[in-house]
């Protein structure tokens, strides 16, 4: 008995509802709801309930509202507050949003494992996909690039410009400095998606395991003891399972706080804050 | 060389790159701990930096393992 491992499988982007191409300006636009997209709209869908729900105010918090205060709460004075200051204040909304959708749709791929459900497999884990990384961490770029010359105008230049630096190693400096700025939305779209995919492709190769040597158990003989194996290969699932989810946390509040630094950056530019 | 096997031998010399994050994270938290262990009240306010200075070094393993499964499956 043997079967096909394709760790690669379950990132496969399918089509779930066709919509014709539109055409604008010469360029064909899919519209397409894919199970990317759905994983998304589950996603913004779940982050509104919970939000609806915890922002009734009231003064003694149910479980729901202490949920959505204590993900506030984790924005707002763990993070931003502190590295911004009080400047700060008009970018939480801005971080919130990207630490809940980066939060839910990391969350949605670990916890909404519903399998495959007419012939199509369900499970999917948009931001385990480089162009749904990238679209994120190029929003952000672009954020501080446009908040940064908002507030700041010709002198964002400063950015590239430590100050103190003696005139000559400026011309050392920029180049270096300008190249790390240029790849801030390339190692944030990376990571996010290295942390997704690997984690991802780890559980499915243990998961393999577990198939594999319970057949090979199955055969007899001395190699019953691939059950041993096999029951070793499914507690590592698990134990994969829930650091999955520490993961799935954590880089979501990654995100949220590499962003935050970025901004504090543009924000507090020449303050030395 | 065949080029199946090269890309194979490729990815495995990859993933090489993710002992250097590896000795990081070592560093990171075990210098987080020791400054933890002496001066319990100030750890709580740089949990923020100790994430973010896991994400920086975590991230060099992380295209490490990407160039690995690219070369790999890609």
């Amino acid at each position: 008995m043997s079967f096909a491992i394709e760790p690669m499988e379950q990132f496969m982007v399918h089509k779930v509802v066709d919509i014709a191409p539109i055409n604008i300006g010469g360029f064909m636009l899919d519209m397409s709801i894919t199970n990317s997209t759905v994983m998304m709209l589950v996603a913004a869908t779940l982050i509104s309930i919970l939000l609806a729900f915890s922002s009734r105010g009231s003064l003694v918090p149910g479980r729901v509202q202490a949920v959505g205060e204590i993900l506030f709460d984790l924005i707002d004075n763990t993070l931003v507050t502190p590295i911004i200051g009080h400047n700060g204040k008009p970018y939480i909304p801005f971080v919130f949003t990207i630490f809940m959708l980066v939060l839910f749709m990391n969350l949605g791929g670990v916890l909404l494992s519903v399998g495959s459900l007419g012939g199509q497999e369900w499970t999917f884990t948009p931001t385990a996909q480089l162009a749904v990384t990238a679209t994120l961490a190029l929003l952000t770029f672009l954020s501080v690039i446009v908040i940064g010359i908002i507030k700041n105008g010709f002198g964002i230049y400063k950015l590239f410009v430590p100050s103190g630096m003696p005139l000559a190693m400026v011309i050392v400096m920029v180049p270096i400095e300008l190249i790390s700025f240029l790849a801030r939305p390339l190692t944030l779209a990376m990571r996010l998606f290295g942390n997704m995919l690997g984690g991802h492709v780890v559980m499915y190769i243990f998961g393999s395991f577990v198939v594999m040597l319970g057949a090979i158990g199955l055969t007899g003989g001395i190699a019953t003891l691939g059950f041993v194996g096999s029951a070793l290969s499914l507690s590592m699932v698990v134990v994969l399972t829930g650091l999955e989810l520490v993961v799935a946390g954590l880089q979501a509040f990654v995100f949220a706080a590499l962003a935050t630094v970025y901004l504090n950056e543009v924000v507090n530019l020449g303050h030395g804050h | 060389m065949d080029p199946t096997s090269a890309k194979l031998i490729g990815a495995g010399l990859a993933t090489m790159g993710m002992i250097g994050a590896g000795a990081g994270l070592g560093i990171l938290f075990g210098n987080y701990l020791q400054a933890a262990i002496r001066n319990p009240s100030a750890a709580g306010g740089e949990r923020v930096w100790l994430f973010l200075g896991m994400a920086l070094t975590e991230s060099m393993g992380i295209f490490a393992l990407v160039v690995a499964l690219l070369l790999r499956y890609a």
